[in-house]
């Protein structure tokens, strides 16, 4: 019996191997390399996928422990042709220089609005009781924080991400 | 042999001194940029404005290939054993286990690797590439602790790293020079960069100060530094037919290409390199051991081969900026006047390697004083060779110089900005070359009102904030204007009027494509769209570094260069049946598609009739840019006022970086927005710089402890206020596109900027980077 999991809406089966990450299955097997490798560590951000909407570093998850689940990568995300609004936003702040760490920034921004959205709170949230979180810039920044940058866009980004936040265009579901 | 290095390298650099005595007293005229490109006047075109990347779709989609993107036939993975020891015998390596492991093809060692010749190591020739000149894989050696002994190659990445656990190496250890205050006491020698000793002395400097009413003299320290560009160095090489063929993460096709040429003994066009896109350089992506041992595994497999590094791998064979100890003595009189300026120090390189951080370039131009002595001492170390890391020399230099600066405002009780502007020189200092433009002082003047300097409580310590202490500080930033021999580019027009240029230059996020493609639109009377700019492959002209800043310089002069020889070809092939019939190449401009007489816009013909009537498909020019010879008639550098509003927690000493301003002064901006990012870029790194980067070295056996980006701190989104940006925009009339490179200067002062606010903050002077909380508390 086959295990399978789906990527970007198509079912995909899981690897013999049970090594293989998350990351590697989508980026040597599915040829989806959009989903960048910068550590391999959990230290970057590169990696971030949606598994179920949430993100996750796809580097420190073994592909096999994903059966019946729903991934997400950039690829799901939006086209070049089709883009999302946050990769809009990004394009037009200049939230990228290299665009290495770009899928993971967008993809990690993503899972983070629904965490705003869900009322989680972060280090420099002020008031906890309150019900809603306001995305405040530094509210973006602190949880953005595990998605590192080394061309330095950190003001781009956060301007992308401002932006589709506070426009309060939700941040649509990624493309199944 | 690297004392005989350096000689040779000494003996091209007098030849050059001489030659360039008489390129400084040569008329303008005779200069490239002599004449101002036509360019500079154009002020309502595509050259200057915010223009959005044109592979952005490419890349907020992650589908912009990468160079581990490359999947090939039959294509095998590779995983890396790297030595333990710094220096020593390999007495035996066993290989028996991995080669019998699942999946494995092959395991390459010294023992059975092709045989290659050294690396040719940068600046060595013009075309080398290599991070220094040590055999790869071909003796029984190794010479730094990382060195790789052996390539494993499997069907899969988990076979082939799972298969490197089971390699066993045993050593025979030799004793390491890998202590710098050891080598210190050794003996040190005077540095030798890019043909010239790093010593310069003008009048008696010591005496100076030692006579002067204002003084301040003091030593400073910066560690390693590691680029950590997000995406690791990975290559995919294969031998198609006798030709290597390398999708690379570079910054230098044509010199790997030629480099990887020579050691494997094969014509520079029987290897292929190309590299469309570059996770992110800094100085990192050139041509370390992957590459060669890659090409070299392909060879052994008769298979293409992917090798990725690992984080870890990048820090053991990828090399980073030298450690840097400096003493810089200023002496200055009561108006606040510079009478020496006294910057000199030590750095460490490998005797591999022709890299002495230069940490005293900056000072040279920076300011009038009446005195200088300027000094780089080097000792030798056995570890991996440093490199370029962006703004080689001013990134470190400037910290010094610069933190001097404010501390000998304080004791001159002049203001820091002020102090500065008194000491603008009218030519530079040391070279008694005029500047080809320089608006410092306008920069200082524009950013201290913009920022609120005003503000800014003269007394440190004064100013609270609940816990935490609050100041502000300010730096001068520089780096040069550099244009390196070798461009070249080809133009090519088709009958639709479309336009492609051809150039082995890099995109690694700088907005190269995005920039050059708007210049050539300008140059050739074009559409954006209707232009294609074409690099990132070392089968197309030029030989075009993406370092040092002087890309944009140097595709610029190609560009021109090919240019005028597509114009050329265009006026004979338009004949006597044209409007421009009769015409001289001086006499027409590129406009509205097509070619007209410049004063007489009237006559004109486009290229689309041009090219129809003498029924071509297409029209193809070459152009070779001219030797960078305005580098030595004129003195030609950026400059950049940074302000810096730092909090410092008195409690827990934890700085934070509240408010950060740029005011820059570095030619005209070709496209504001991608220019933003990048000297963002530089002053983010700079943060870095001075908070938190360091690459842990072990001095008693050479290994780096850090080798991880969990411990080697970049700055992080939440570290990184939004960091406000001014600039003057005024063109270099001698500069191509009157631009100077910006991809460097924004990580020059900022350093020096931080802890100048600190210091403002707390009154702690902290002189060794990086300012971490524990130096605070
Ligand atoms: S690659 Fe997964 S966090 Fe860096
Ligand atoms: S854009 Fe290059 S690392 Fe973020």
């Amino acid at each position: 019996m086959t295990m399978t999991m789906t990527v970007n809406g198509s079912p995909v089966s899981l690897p013999h191997d049970a090594r293989v990450s998350l990351l590697d299955l989508v980026r040597e097997h599915l040829h989806l390399p959009g989903t960048k490798k910068g550590c391999n560590q959990g230290a970057c951000g590169a990696c971030t996928v949606l598994v179920d909407g949430e993100r996750i570093l796809s580097c420190l998850a073994l592909a096999v422990q994903f059966e019946g689940r729903s991934v997400t990568t950039i690829e799901g995300v939006g086209t070049p042709g089709a883009l999302h609004p946050l990769q809009a936003a990004f394009i037009e702040h200049d939230g990228f220089q290299c665009g290495y760490c770009t899928p993971g920034q967008i993809c990690s921004a993503i899972g983070m609005a629904q965490e705003i959205r869900r009322g989680v709170p972060s280090h420099v949230t002020a008031d906890l009781a309150a019900p809603d979180i306001a995305p405040t810039r530094d509210e973006l920044r602190e949880r953005m924080s595990g998605n590192l940058c080394r061309c330095g866009t950190h003001n781009g980004i956060i301007d992308a991400i401002a932006e589709i936040v506070s426009a309060d265009v939700l941040l649509p579901e990624p493309a199944q | 042999m690297s004392i005989a290095k350096d000689a040779k390298d000494l003996a091209k650099g007098m030849l050059q001194g001489l030659m360039g005595k008489a390129v400084a007293m040569a008329p303008d005229s005779w200069i490239p940029g002599g004449e101002p490109d036509p360019l500079i006047r154009v002020r309502h075109g595509h050259v200057g404005k915010p223009v959005s990347r044109i592979d952005g779709p490419l890349k907020v989609a992650g589908a912009a290939p990468f160079a581990a993107e490359f999947p090939m036939e039959g294509m095998v993975y590779a995983a890396l054993v790297y030595s333990t020891i710094a220096k020593g015998r390999i007495l035996a390596i066993n290989v028996a286990q991995a080669e019998a492991a699942p999946g494995v093809r092959a395991v390459m060692t010294y023992r059975n690797a092709p045989r290659i010749a050294r690396p040719p190591v940068f600046m060595s020739d013009q075309k080398a590439a290599g991070g220094d000149d040590l055999p790869v894989m071909q003796e029984d050696f190794v010479r730094w602790n990382g060195e790789p002994v052996a390539v494993v190659l499997a069907d899969t990445q988990e076979q082939a790293d799972h298969a490197t656990t089971l390699v066993a190496v045993s050593y025979e250890l030799e004793t390491p020079m890998t202590d710098f205050a050891s080598a210190k006491d050794a003996g040190t020698r005077t540095a030798v960069f890019m043909g010239q000793a790093l010593h310069q002395e003008i009048g008696d400097a010591e005496k100076a100060l030692a006579a002067a009413a204002f003084r301040v003299d003091s030593h400073y320290s910066t560690p390693r530094h590691s680029h950590n560009a997000i995406e690791l160095h990975a290559v995919t090489a294969a031998w198609i037919g006798g030709v290597l063929r390398l999708h690379d993460a570079s910054q230098l096709v044509a010199h790997t290409a030629w480099s990887l040429g020579q050691m494997f003994g094969i014509p520079e066009d029987k290897v292929v390199v190309t590299s469309p896109f570059v996770g992110g350089g800094f100085g990192g992506k050139c041509l370390w051991q992957h590459q060669v041992l890659a090409s070299m595994a392909a060879k052994l497999v008769g298979r293409p081969v992917r090798m990725v590094l690992s984080r870890e791998g990048v820090y053991r064979i990828v090399g980073g900026r030298a450690l840097t100890e400096q003493r810089v003595a200023l002496a200055a009189d009561a108006e606040g006047k510079l009478k020496a300026v006294v910057h000199t120090g030590t750095t460490a390189k490998t005797a591999s390697n022709m890299m002495a951080e230069p940490f005293i370039v900056a000072t040279r131009s920076m300011y009038e004083s009446e005195t200088f002595k300027l000094d780089v001492q080097v000792v030798e170390l056995d570890m991996l060779a440093n490199t370029f890391m962006r703004a080689p020399g001013e990134a470190v230099g400037t910290f010094a110089l610069e933190c001097a600066m404010d501390e000998l405002a304080e004791a001159l009780d002049i203001d820091p900005v002020e102090l500065r502007i008194r000491n603008e020189p009218e030519m530079d200092p040391t070279s008694g070359l005029p500047f080809s433009s320089r608006n410092v002082v306008e920069a200082w003047r524009t950013g201290a009102e913009r920022f609120g300097w005003s503000r800014r409580s003269a007394v440190p310590g004064t100013v609270r904030d609940g816990e935490w202490l609050v100041g502000m500080g300010c730096a001068t930033g520089t780096y040069p204007y550099y244009r390196m021999p070798g461009g070249a580019a080809r133009i090519t027009l088709n009958a639709e009027g479309r336009a492609s240029i051809d150039i082995a230059a890099h995109e690694m996020g700088m907005g190269t494509a995005t920039a050059q493609t708007q210049v050539a639109a300008e140059r050739l009377g074009l559409p954006m769209g209707a232009v294609s700019f074409h690099y990132g492959d070392s089968t197309l002209p030029g030989v075009v570094l993406a370092g040092g800043s002087q890309q944009t310089a140097s595709i610029g002069a190609s560009v021109i260069a090919a240019h005028r020889a597509l114009v050329k070809e265009l006026l004979a092939m338009a004949g006597n049946d044209s409007p421009l019939a009769g015409l001289k190449p001086d006499e027409v401009a590129s406009r509205d598609g097509g070619l007209c007489r410049i004063d007489d816009p009237a006559r004109h013909e486009t290229y689309v009739s041009i090219l129809s009537r003498a029924g071509k498909g297409s029209i193809s020019a070459e152009g070779e840019a001219p030797m960078p010879l305005e580098t030595q008639h004129w003195s030609m550098h950026s400059h950049a006022a940074m302000f810096c509003e730092a909090r410092v927690n008195s409690v827990t000493g934890e700085v934070r970086i509240a408010r950060f301003l740029g005011s820059f002064d570095c030619g005209r901006i070709l496209n504001p927005k991608t220019a933003a990012s990048q000297l963002r870029g530089g002053i983010i790194m700079g943060l870095g710089l001075a908070l938190m980067e360091e690459t842990q070295f072990d001095e008693r056996n050479g290994r780096i402890v850090n080798a991880s980006l969990s411990e080697y701190h970049v700055p992080v989104h939440m570290d990184v206020p939004d960091i406000d940006l001014i600039w003057t925009d005024i063109a270099d009339p001698h500069t191509p596109m009157g631009a100077r490179g910006i991809g460097e200067i924004g990580i020059t002062g900022t350093a020096a900027a931080v802890a100048n606010a600190v210091y403002n903050a707390t009154g702690k002077r902290i002189r060794d980077l990086p300012i971490t909380l524990d130096k605070l508390l």
